[in-house]
């Protein structure tokens, strides 16, 4: 018994082969669609092609000083640009300092935001709280910067700091210990925490809408609370998603410059205490790039940059990997 | 299309009668121990209820009464309002967007409808299917299987929570097939397994009642003839209502079958007789296939 044999664009001859361009034969509209497409591409392409670029531009001008320095740049902690000192561990120890800190402090509360918007609010609350939320993301980091420099940094020196320090003793532990300034490791991270508050929250709403009607009705119907049914079924259905979310808000927290320069301190030392000044990378790039003196100088903030794009990239990475296999299941 | 006379159809249908149905038309006996055996299984009665998405009625003033430990098939076309009217008895209608009821559903001789009603207690004691596979992926089989006993509250020691983990599974007869591998995960059983560890986990909690959606419809026959024989074994211990579209499975299964048209219940009657002797012309079309 022979297989039947089915016409496909291969065995058949050119004279029943659909036309290319359209009915009437227009050659030019053939023509259209190949520029269109061939712009398109173009312009797709020119994306990942511009991250190589900057990627190989910042690695070519980091050069003379990653020869120089070596490894004195993400071992050394002493940044003396006259004496050509670059040892830049405080300040990628400060950016992962601030960051995670915030992470820890913005991601319960983004989540209580995404659980209250998809599971618990009415309605009609819903889309207006959402907006709410989403409109914390458009503000600009400058102005966020201002508001802490003149409110959460003087609430943070005249009432936070020493409470915590004198009236609750927590200044014998070196976590706490130091003179309240105001500008500290403290500041910018809870500076932070607002600022990627919106991301997390917004990415971690998509997940639990995204988690499917049956597994919550499955969860109601064997008797579980609203509660248990977010605790027992929607939470761990989406975790690994929630996950990534909550490391996209680290990969924005780390690259974030504006207002955490203006309440961090800017001081070239290890970060000991959340009370102290501290520094990042952001920061340092964004402090120093304007007066940058000599050659040397400028490839030593390249190489910082290199290094703070290095971080961003992989933890971006991981983030939108958790977050796609989430997706992915549903 | 041809006439069929009731007698033909009933002809038709019991060639199809599968071996448990066949045992049970020639000894009445099981089926009167069954019902005498009904301890835990209490009475069902919904009373005009009406059930509403939106502005539309799916379910309009619907009286049925479902008999303690039987089975009972709702059957009717797409869209007549039976997964709703199911939906109503334990209260999970009223959890979708814009979806209301009115009317009465006593389970046990309570409104669950009553103000004041404990929306939680009436889920717990009422087993739920839904017609695909739910487990929680997120939880290992052993964890699905008593999840219902999680969220009662209902605290065991360990020996006895494996032991009613393995009842619940033996009476599944998933005990054969997962007895080794109770801390995997349940998304790696075929969807035949993952329905019928849906059902031991609505049935760990030693429900009253049970309602099926529609479970066997993303099953293929084999699966499908394990959870129907699950079924009939149910009987006498729980008072199962069971929404179908296949009214093969309806004959096979249930002691009563009600028939539903556009939200409304056009009539019940022992499964025999409405097959047989249907007392509404429209019933007879829907059953020789004239419409649905």
């Amino acid at each position: 018994m022979s297989a039947p044999t089915y016409p496909t664009a291969r065995t058949m001859s050119s004279a029943e082969r659909p036309p290319r361009s359209n009915a009437r034969g227009d050659r030019w509209v053939g023509w259209g669609d190949r520029i269109y497409g061939a712009l398109i591409t173009a312009c797709a392409l020119a994306i990942p092609l511009l991250l190589v670029l900057v990627a190989a531009i910042i690695a070519r001008s980091a050069w003379p000083a990653v020869s120089t320095v070596g490894a004195e740049l993400v071992t050394g902690t002493t940044w003396d640009v006259p004496r050509g000192q670059f040892g830049a561990l405080p300040a990628i120890l400060g950016t992962l300092a601030s960051s995670l800190l915030s992470l820890i402090i913005a991601t319960p509360l983004a989540l209580g935001v995404a659980i209250f918007v998809s599971e618990l609010a009415p309605p009609a609350i819903r889309r207006p709280f959402a907006f709410l939320v989403d409109v914390l993301a458009a503000i600009p980091s400058v102005v966020y910067g201002l508001w802490a420099l003149y409110v959460l940094v003087p609430f943070l020196r005249e009432v936070v700091m020493p409470f915590l320090g004198d009236t609750l003793g927590l200044g014998a532990l070196p976590l706490f210990k130091g003179p309240a300034y105001g500008p500290s490791l403290l500041a910018a991270s809870l500076v932070l925490s607002i600022m990627i508050l919106p991301y997390i929250a917004a990415v971690a709403r998509e997940l639990l809408q995204a988690v499917p009607r049956s597994q919550r009705e499955a969860a109601l119907a064997l008797g579980a609370t609203r509660w248990e049914m977010v605790r027992d079924a929607v939470l761990p259905y989406a975790r690994s998603g929630l996950v990534g979310a909550a490391i996209l808000g680290l990969g924005r927290a780390l690259g974030e410059t504006m207002a955490v320069t203006m309440v961090i301190g800017n001081r070239h030392e290890l970060p000991s205490s959340l009370f102290q000044p501290a520094y990042t990378m952001a920061s340092l790039l964004a402090n120093e790039f304007n007066e940058a003196s000599g050659a040397l100088h400028v490839s030593a903030l390249m190489a910082v940059a290199g290094i703070l794009l290095a971080i961003t990239l992989i933890v971006n990475a991981i983030a939108r990997w958790l977050v796609w296999r989430m997706e992915a299941r549903t | 299309m041809t006439d069929v006379t009731p007698r033909a159809l009933d002809a038709r249908l019991a060639a199809r009668l599968t071996p448990a149905v066949a045992m049970r038309a020639v000894s009445p006996a099981t089926r009167d121990d069954a019902s005498d055996a009904a301890i835990s299984a209490v009475a069902v009665r919904t009373e005009q209820l009406d059930a509403m998405y939106g502005g539309v009625a799916a379910v309009r003033s619907a009286t049925l009464t479902f008999t303690p430990g039987r089975v009972t098939a709702i059957i009717g076309p797409s869209g007549c309002g039976k997964s709703t009217l199911l939906r109503c008895i334990n209260r999970l209608h009223e959890t979708q967007p814009a979806a209301r009821v009115r009317g009465a559903v006593f389970v046990d001789g309570r409104d669950v409808y009553a103000a004041g009603t404990d929306v939680v207690a009436v889920r717990r004691s009422i087993g739920f299917v839904a017609q695909r596979p739910t487990p929680f992926p997120s939880m290992n089989i052993r964890e699905n299987v008593v999840a219902g006993l999680r969220v009662a509250g209902i605290r065991v020691s360990g020996t006895e929570l494996e032991d009613r983990v393995e009842a619940v599974l033996q009476r599944t007869g998933l005990w054969d097939e997962v007895s080794d591998r109770l801390d995997s995960d349940p998304m790696s059983l075929s969807g035949g397994q993952q329905q019928r560890l849906c059902l031991a986990r609505a049935l760990a909690p030693e429900p009253r009642v049970l309602l099926l959606d529609e479970p066997t419809a993303a099953l293929d026959p084999g699966s499908t003839q394990r959870i129907e024989e699950l079924v009939y074994l149910l009987r006498g211990e729980v008072t199962t209502i069971i929404v179908t579209h296949n009214m093969q499975q309806a004959a096979r299964v249930s002691d009563i079958t009600a028939f539903m048209l556009e939200g409304e219940l056009i009539e019940q009657a022992p499964t025999r007789v409405l097959f047989t002797a249907p007392s509404d012309a429209r019933t007879e079309l829907y059953l020789t296939g004239r419409f649905g």
